[in-house]
């Protein structure tokens, strides 16, 4: 008999998620942590955490990790890349971190085309605090701060992370992903990697959106929530690859 | 640059110049006046030298670049000025949690608000105190003439990693703008060993984490605790002031920064008409001469404040002297400096009226 | 033959497994963890399970090992 599925080496031993039922942040968190195996990064890894859900990911990884105030884990790793520009440094941030109180740092970072990776989870909702409306929610969804529903009128429009990042010049690649089924998992990964691969080569900003249960806050079930992404999150927020370098071609 | 020459330079490329020699890896900085010549000089430098400048989208993210970048153990800063300064206290506050040796050069111009690039000292508070949440504390030097702007430089880059704590340079608008003539020397302190603590990645050991919040509530409260021993540390061997005459002095001006310049001449005058003044200037804001000036006053010693601001370290000082003699407030929020001549006036007024409070000339 | 190994301590009882295993080897247990919640268990009398790790990968809480025998072709 031969293990065919373990957790991942650089994941801590004895680690517990803490992250609520049916989250796909542990999915996610997982696919970067077998990147960082799979890639041998373990050992110049540096990670700019972020403030939300993910907040205690030092606590996940057997990685170096420097925590950033809400919104500017961008910047943090900027500082970090331009210091040690031979490590891997990533950020791994909910939308609320990455596009709303931090939007100005996340795409100022992707414009000077600063060398490392940004992971953000696009869940529709601020997820810690207990499901308010975010950048990224719905029209029409109801949240403890839009209990009517997100309407234009009273609450303005999404935002769609992964193609504004993608319009930057300094991004290399920018995709993004869904964690709803098992073939998306994969798919996920692998644009994962290459945000990772992007870096490794020193192309500039690599950025993947990864679209997120938040069973919890959608009040659902988790096979619910994953039928949300699905049903109502995927015909706003497409899945793509919208920017990539590499691709033959060029600026895909 | 880097000889006992001296150089007649502006206080701000001093400044730029000193970090450089400091062993500057990064720049991280937004335009703001008065301090936008030490983006503008280093912009030209550190490519050159091969090492890091990035111009930051707001003070926000260059606080956090720099907060990033020594977190890997490099010698990085940021400069601005008064109300820039102001968007930086959630990251000082993060920083002093983390226990990252962040250095920012503060020059300051006049508030609140936006105010005007005119001098001014008005962010006392702000550097001592704070701006930012919870519980912490600052190293504050105050440079008074483009000389100390390059020797405190050094020692801010030192003691930032001394003491893994954030450290403000406090300048102003006049040190900033001003030409004086000022040599570089040699950075005077030693290399200070960062290996225990930087991120460089988890090569034979396990990850490290640098950060500033726990769950563990026993943790975090142990956490604060020990900031708070390594601040009376830092208070007991890095406390530092100037005096000048205080032995037979039973008035003493004091002030801080480039005010300094100001009291010391006004000494000198009224020491000529007859009058026993003395001066002391603290030289680290944070930590500040409680004890020196506590004793002073036990002796009798009466102090006179002179500051361009409503009286910010006049609270410090009244909270040192604590009842033991009197103190006075010479001051203007902001503008043009007080004069040799106005302080002159106010200190005979105060030798023959007794003490006076928020004068505000 | 194939089979997995749940980790009652990482499990939240989320459920995902059992829907996602392609052959509904995935029940619920009788067994609750600290909170109360019911758990999962594995049931293969008939040796089915193919080894194919989807419930491990599903699982957000990485509670779920796959072990498989592999054959040389």
């Amino acid at each position: 008999m031969q293990q065919v599925f373990s957790i991942p080496k650089c994941m801590k031993k004895d680690f517990r998620y803490t992250f609520c039922p049916g989250c796909d942040h542990g999915v996610a968190v997982r696919l970067v942590a077998e990147l960082i195996d799979e890639m041998e990064l373990q050992e110049k890894a540096i990670c700019s955490t972020c403030v939300g859900c993910s907040v205690f990911l030092y606590n996940f990884l057997d990685i170096d990790c420097v925590e950033a105030p809400h919104g500017r884990a961008c910047a943090s790793a900027t500082g970090v890349k331009r210091a040690q520009p031979d490590k891997f440094v990533f950020t791994y941030q909910g939308d609320g971190d990455f596009a709303s109180i931090g939007l100005a740092e996340s795409m100022h970072s992707a414009l000077r085309g600063e060398n490392f990776s940004a992971i953000c989870i696009n869940n529709t909702t601020y997820g810690m605090t207990g499901g308010q409306m975010g950048p990224t929610s719905l029209m029409g969804q109801k949240t403890t701060t839009s209990p009517n529903g997100r309407n234009a009128d009273y609450y303005g429009y999404p935002i769609k992370i992964a193609e504004q990042i993608a319009l930057c010049d300094g991004t290399a690649f920018s995709a993004r992903v869904s964690l709803d089924t098992i073939p998306n998992m994969v798919k996920a990964k692998q644009a994962i990697k290459k945000a990772f691969e992007v870096q490794q080569k020193g192309l500039g900003f690599g950025f993947v959106e990864i679209l997120s249960s938040c069973p919890t806050n959608w009040k659902m079930t988790p096979e619910e929530a994953h039928k949300r992404v699905r049903e109502e999150m995927i015909p706003v927020f497409p899945l793509g690859v919208f920017k990539d370098i590499t691709a033959s071609g060029g600026n895909k | 640059m880097e000889s006992n020459e001296k150089v007649l330079i502006k206080g701000n490329y001093a400044i730029a110049q000193a970090a450089v020699n400091a062993g500057l890896q990064c720049y991280f900085g937004y335009p703001i006046t008065p301090q936008t010549e030490i983006g503008e000089y280093l912009s030209g430098v550190m490519p050159e030298l091969g090492k890091a400048y990035v111009c930051a989208e707001s003070e926000l993210a260059a606080i956090n670049m720099v907060l990033g970048a020594v977190s890997t153990g490099v010698r990085a800063m940021t400069t601005s000025s008064s109300c820039a300064v102001a968007l930086m206290q959630e990251a000082l506050s993060y920083a002093c949690g983390d226990e990252l040796p962040v250095v920012l050069v503060n020059v300051m111009r006049a508030g609140p608000g936006l105010g005007y690039i005119y001098p001014a000292q008005g962010d006392y508070n702000q550097s001592v105190y704070g701006g930012g949440n919870g519980d912490y504390k600052i190293i504050v030097l105050a440079p008074s003439t483009v000389q100390e702007c390059i020797d405190y430089t050094y020692r801010a880059f030192y003691l930032a990693q001394k003491y893994r704590n954030p450290v403000i340079l406090l300048a102003d608008g006049l040190l900033g703008q001003m030409m004086e003539p000022a040599s570089f020397g040699e950075n005077p302190y030693p290399e200070v060993d960062v290996s225990s603590w930087a991120l460089t990645g988890a090569k034979s050991r396990e990850g490290r984490a640098i950060y500033s919040v726990g769950p563990d509530e026993k943790k975090q409260i142990q956490h604060i605790y020990n900031l708070f021993e390594k601040f009376e540390l830092i208070k007991k061997n890095e406390t530092s002031y100037e005096e000048f005459n205080i032995e037979d002095a039973d008035i003493i001006l004091t002030a801080f920064g480039s005010m300094t310049r100001n009291i010391k001449a006004a000494m000198t005058v009224l020491r000529d008409k007859g009058l026993k003044v003395g001066c002391f200037r603290p030289v680290t804001l944070s930590p500040f001469p409680y004890e020196r000036i506590s004793n002073l006053a036990k002796l009798g010693k009466k102090f006179v404040v002179v500051e361009m601001n409503m009286g910010q370290m006049f609270k410090d000082v009244r909270y040192a002297v604590n009842g033991k003699s009197e103190v006075s407030l010479i001051n203007r929020p902001c503008g043009e400096w007080l004069s040799v001549e106005e302080i002159v006036s106010a200190v005979e007024n105060i030798y023959k009226k007794g003490a006076c409070y928020a004068t505000s000339i | 033959m194939s089979l997995i190994k749940i980790n009652n301590s990482r499990c939240k009882s989320c459920y995902l497994c059992v829907s996602t295993c392609p052959k509904g080897l995935i029940k619920k247990s009788d067994k609750t963890n600290r909170l109360g919640d019911y758990l999962v268990e594995f049931d293969d009398k008939n040796n089915e399970c193919i080894g194919c790790a989807m419930c491990a990968k599903r699982c957000p809480d990485l509670a779920i090992e796959v072990y498989k025998e592999m054959t040389n072709k």
